[in-house]
């Protein structure tokens, strides 16, 4: 029907990019099992310590990377590619990328933490400056030159001086390099860098663009079959009763159930979704959840698993009782979906012969092969993970769940199945970042020096191990029940001049939902609380907003990015709220953020234009101006489109979104009940990339989220003179502050 | 089994279904094998499986397969290729207005049915006719951006 003719991995290669090769090999080595394919050259090690498990140079001179790292709409492809070729002499047009397959790429870890570049692309750039080396004295030998008379250029070997030079395809071509990576390797110095900090067009994009692009809802292998899961009404309800015969009217469609976990599949995916949505079963009842409303006393009462110190510097509590003025505020950060536009979708094979397969868009493709292999019984050698691109993720979203359900389907029924979740599956049940509860104290001296500091978190613990899947769950397997949601207790603490300071995460210790690790974990709320209580001592102290933060930092790089923004922004210095808000029926501010993600990487300063309509409530966001160091900048659009992307969805999560349930379920469970940004909001946004060749690269996908709750609720106070302390400023809630204002 | 025929991407094409409520997003993405459209919520909510039915913007996860027989059905597909795009396209990748692009058919289809109402749109006038398509990438001022050029281009 539609599944894709099979082509070698070398006529792949021929016919261009990378996305093509592994998703074509993915589908034709099917039957391969989970063996590494032979070369002639023998197997690739699947180890991110050699040269050969990272990079393949064929005997025409191209060039694959392999890597664990997956692209999910952020521009890691061409960045991986330039990153290579820079060391390896070649056009980046030359180097395909194979990325997320147990078979053939080394685990690079997953993809998360904006790790994709700093250790996927520093390892392979390392990797590729190894094999430079060694090219070069291969070359040496051939054209009978000492080694430090040549150079690699255009993917030859050449003389520095001139000369008759010698292809690397035909040093190495398709053989091994046998070499362990040199982290030490000699890199490009910044000032000879020629493919690195060129702005290349994503190789993705013509073919998401004309329809062509194979996502993991497009894939198909011969035989599949479309499966539904028939996910509780209730989270924690047990199924008492399946009426099969509710379905019959439907052609083909076979009903799976295994204790509580109830599917349907067919031939037809038509099929499947009327018997998901016609298939009458009885489920017990249960009412275990606390429902959404006063969650900020939920976290304030819960049963504390322990209590966990991340900062203490100095004596915050006696500076505090010291203090001539000390001040408070309580910050709180709601439940938020990954809510991806596509739902997760995933395809699995379970083949007599007890090898497997699954493909899926997994973030994470080793540590999800490791769990699933436990789950469900696989030896991890038998079981291949293949990722393909999915609808964008933001952490894991429901991607891990339903390759799980793909899988136990797999395996019972011994066929292919494909299972997409429907749109109520993806808003109902991904696994969602946590809510926050931060309480901040802060002393002053007369002169308005912050002489103590101190946040108290409240947030959940993470108990170690993979996350419960909800198919093994349903099926009564065993399995861990791990509830980490990332790092969410960073930059909790202040980045400015503070005689003490002292930061407390209070670890609740169950969740009511699931939690997963949701774009910059933590963070956002953070940085909310800890720069929207920034702004409320400045106001106190009657003192700009930039001023005040000025006055408390020393970094360079830290000052560089505000007055940068600053500037661009045509900042006004005042003291807030805006004494001339009034616009005719518009109060009018403008606020601004700093932070450095994770006090040691990206430095990023947001400053933001709201217009409030106290009639109607309504926040609009006018315009945006961020300046983002990220250290060394490989692809200066990919990296505008991350630092856009972060600005524009984290506006939605701030001024929308909010996860809500009753005592059994999840309620928001589509776009109507969990709304998000649409284009009429969209800002104009102005980014300023400040590039340091000479610094170490620092991720992207994350940082220029941290700040922008803080920017906009800050610019609200600015234009109302009313402090939102709550996410989401929906507006209701800002109309409602206003009347309380 | 029932037999549906419409005209697809500059084709006449039949398509056998076994229940005439059947949306067309299924029958494009199954037995048609064009995937361009995509399953986004299946509510009508989001845009990503926009198509154009004699010309007008419609949302083939809500279209009968019954009801679109006797039109003209166009795709993403039908707009151009990766090596030979139309003006709409060539403008999003000019621009890179995409993030993970599942949104993307959705967006461009959206737009010719825009730019043929409104051949030269205000900024304003694009957010307004794109209010219906979500992204979720956040990629909302490229595609304002990429709509621009592509008014310029058209």
């Amino acid at each position: 029907m539609h599944a894709p003719t099979p082509v070698s991995r070398r006529d792949a290669l021929k016919a261009g990019g990378a996305i093509v090769v592994s998703f074509v090999f993915a589908a034709t080595t099917r039957y391969g099992g989970a063996q590494t394919p032979a070369s002639p050259a023998g197997p690739r090690p699947l180890d991110p310590s050699e040269v050969d498990g990272l990079l393949a140079i064929h005997a025409d001179g191209s060039v694959t990377l392999y890597t664990s790292k997956v692209d999910v709409g952020t521009g890691l492809r061409i960045a991986l590619a330039q990153m290579a070729a820079e060391e390896l002499g070649v056009s980046p047009t030359r180097v395909s990328v194979v990325e997320g397959d147990t078979a053939l790429c080394p685990d690079q870890g997953g993809t998360g933490g904006s790790t994709g570049l700093t250790r996927g692309g520093n390892e392979i750039r390392a990797a590729a400056a190894t094999a430079r080396r060694a090219l070069l004295n291969l070359g040496a030998t051939r054209l009978n030159r000492p080694a430090t008379d040549l150079t690699i250029a255009d993917g030859n070997v050449r003389p520095t001086g001139g000369g008759a030079g010698i292809g690397i395809g035909e040093l190495i071509g398709d053989r091994r390099f046998a070499l362990k990576v040199d982290p030490m390797a000699p890199v490009t110095p910044a000032a000879r860098l020629t493919v690195i900090g060129k702005p290349l067009p994503r190789p993705d994009v013509p073919a998401k663009c004309t329809g062509r692009h194979v996502y993991i809802q497009d894939f198909a292998v011969p035989g599949m079959l479309h499966a539904r899961v028939v996910r509780p009404p209730a989270i924690g309800a047990t199924l008492v009763s399946v009426d099969e015969a509710s379905v019959r009217a439907i052609p083909d469609v076979r009903v799976v159930r295994l204790e509580n976990f109830l599917a349907v599949v067919a031939r037809d995916e038509w099929a499947a979704v009327r018997a998901v949505s016609e298939i009458k079963a009885t489920w017990n009842n249960w009412e275990g959840l606390p429902g959404h409303e006063g969650l900020d006393r939920y976290s304030r009462a819960a049963a504390i698993e322990r209590d966990q110190e991340i900062v203490n510097r100095g004596n915050a509590p006696d500076a505090m009782r010291a203090a001539a003025k000390t001040m408070s505020a309580t910050y709180f950060w709601p439940f938020q979906s990954h809510a991806s536009l596509g739902p997760s979708c995933a395809v699995a094979d379970v083949r007599p012969d007890g090898t497997a397969s699954v493909w899926c868009a997994s973030q994470g493709i080793h540590g999800l092969r490791t769990n699933l292999a436990k789950v469900f019984g696989i030896a991890p050698d038998k079981l291949r993970v293949t990722f393909l691109d999915g609808s964008g993720s933001y952490g894991t979203n429901g991607t891990d769940h339903v390759a799980a359900d793909a899988l136990l389907l797999s395996k019972t029924i011994g066929q292919p199945v494909r299972v997409q979740w429907m749109r109520h599956d993806e808003h109902g049940w991904d696994p969602k970042g946590p809510q926050q509860l931060l309480d901040l104290r802060a002393g002053l001296d007369t002169a308005g020096r912050i002489v103590a500091w101190e946040t108290e978190m409240w947030v959940p613990n993470a108990a170690p191990g993979a996350r419960a899947l909800l198919a093994a769950e349903g099926a009564g397997l065993a399995q861990e029940h791990g509830t980490g949601s990332g790092a969410i207790t960073q930059n909790g603490d202040p980045p400015y001049a503070a005689d003490a300071v002292r930061v407390v995460a209070h670890l609740i210790k169950n969740t009511p939902l699931q939690l997963s690790n949701l774009r910059a974990p933590g963070k956002i709320a953070n940085v909310f609380a800890v720069e929207g209580f920034i702004d409320e001592i400045a106001e106190a102290t009657g003192v700009d907003a930039i001023e005040f933060r000025l006055t408390r930092l020393t970094d360079p790089r830290a000052r560089d990015v505000i007055t940068r923004t600053a500037a661009a922004f045509r900042w006004d210095a005042r003291p807030s709220p805006n004494p001339r808000a009034r616009q005719g029926s518009l109060l009018i501010g403008r606020g601004v953020a700093y932070m450095r993600y994770k006090q040691n990487e990206n430095y990023v300063a947001i400053a933001m234009e709201v217009a409030v309509d106290p009639a109607s409530g309504a926040v609009q966001v006018r315009r945006v101006v961020c300046a983002h160091d990220g250290g060394l900048i490989v692809n200066p659009d990919g990296l505008r489109n991350q630092v856009e992307g972060c600005i524009v969805q984290t506006l939605s999560r701030a001024l929308h979104e909010e996860v809500t349930f009753d005592r059994s379920r999840v309620t928001s469970v589509d776009w109507a009940s969990y709304p998000i940004l649409r284009f009429p909001e969209a800002p104009q946004l102005d980014v300023i990339l400040i590039d340091r060749p000479d610094q170490p690269l620092l991720g992207a996908g994350e940082a220029a989220t941290a700040p922008v709750a803080a920017a906009l609720a800050n610019a609200v106070f600015d234009a109302t003179g009313v402090r939102l302390r709550a996410a989401p400023f929906t507006a209701e809630r800002m109309r409602a502050a206003l009347a309380n204002g | 089994m029932p037999s549906y025929t419409f005209r697809l991407n500059g084709r006449a094409v039949s398509v056998d279904s076994w229940d005439p409520a059947q949306p067309l997003l299924y029958a494009l993405r199954g037995p048609l094998a064009l995937h361009g459209a995509k399953f986004g919520c299946g509510l009508g909510q989001c845009g990503a499986c926009t198509v154009l039915v004699d010309d007008a913007p419609a949302r083939a996860c809500q279209l009968p397969v019954n009801a679109a027989a006797g039109h003209t059905i166009t795709t993403l597909e039908g707009f151009g290729t990766p090596e030979r795009p139309d003006p709409v396209q060539a403008a999003f990748i000019a621009e890179q207005a995409a993030q993970c692009g599942y949104c993307t058919s959705g967006m461009i289809v959206a737009t010719r049915a825009l730019l043929a109402r409104t051949p030269k749109p205000t900024v304003e006038q694009i957010r307004q006719g794109l209010a219906g398509n979500l992204c979720r990438c956040g990629t909302h001022t490229r595609i304002i951006r990429a709509v621009m050029r592509a008014a310029q281009e058209v």
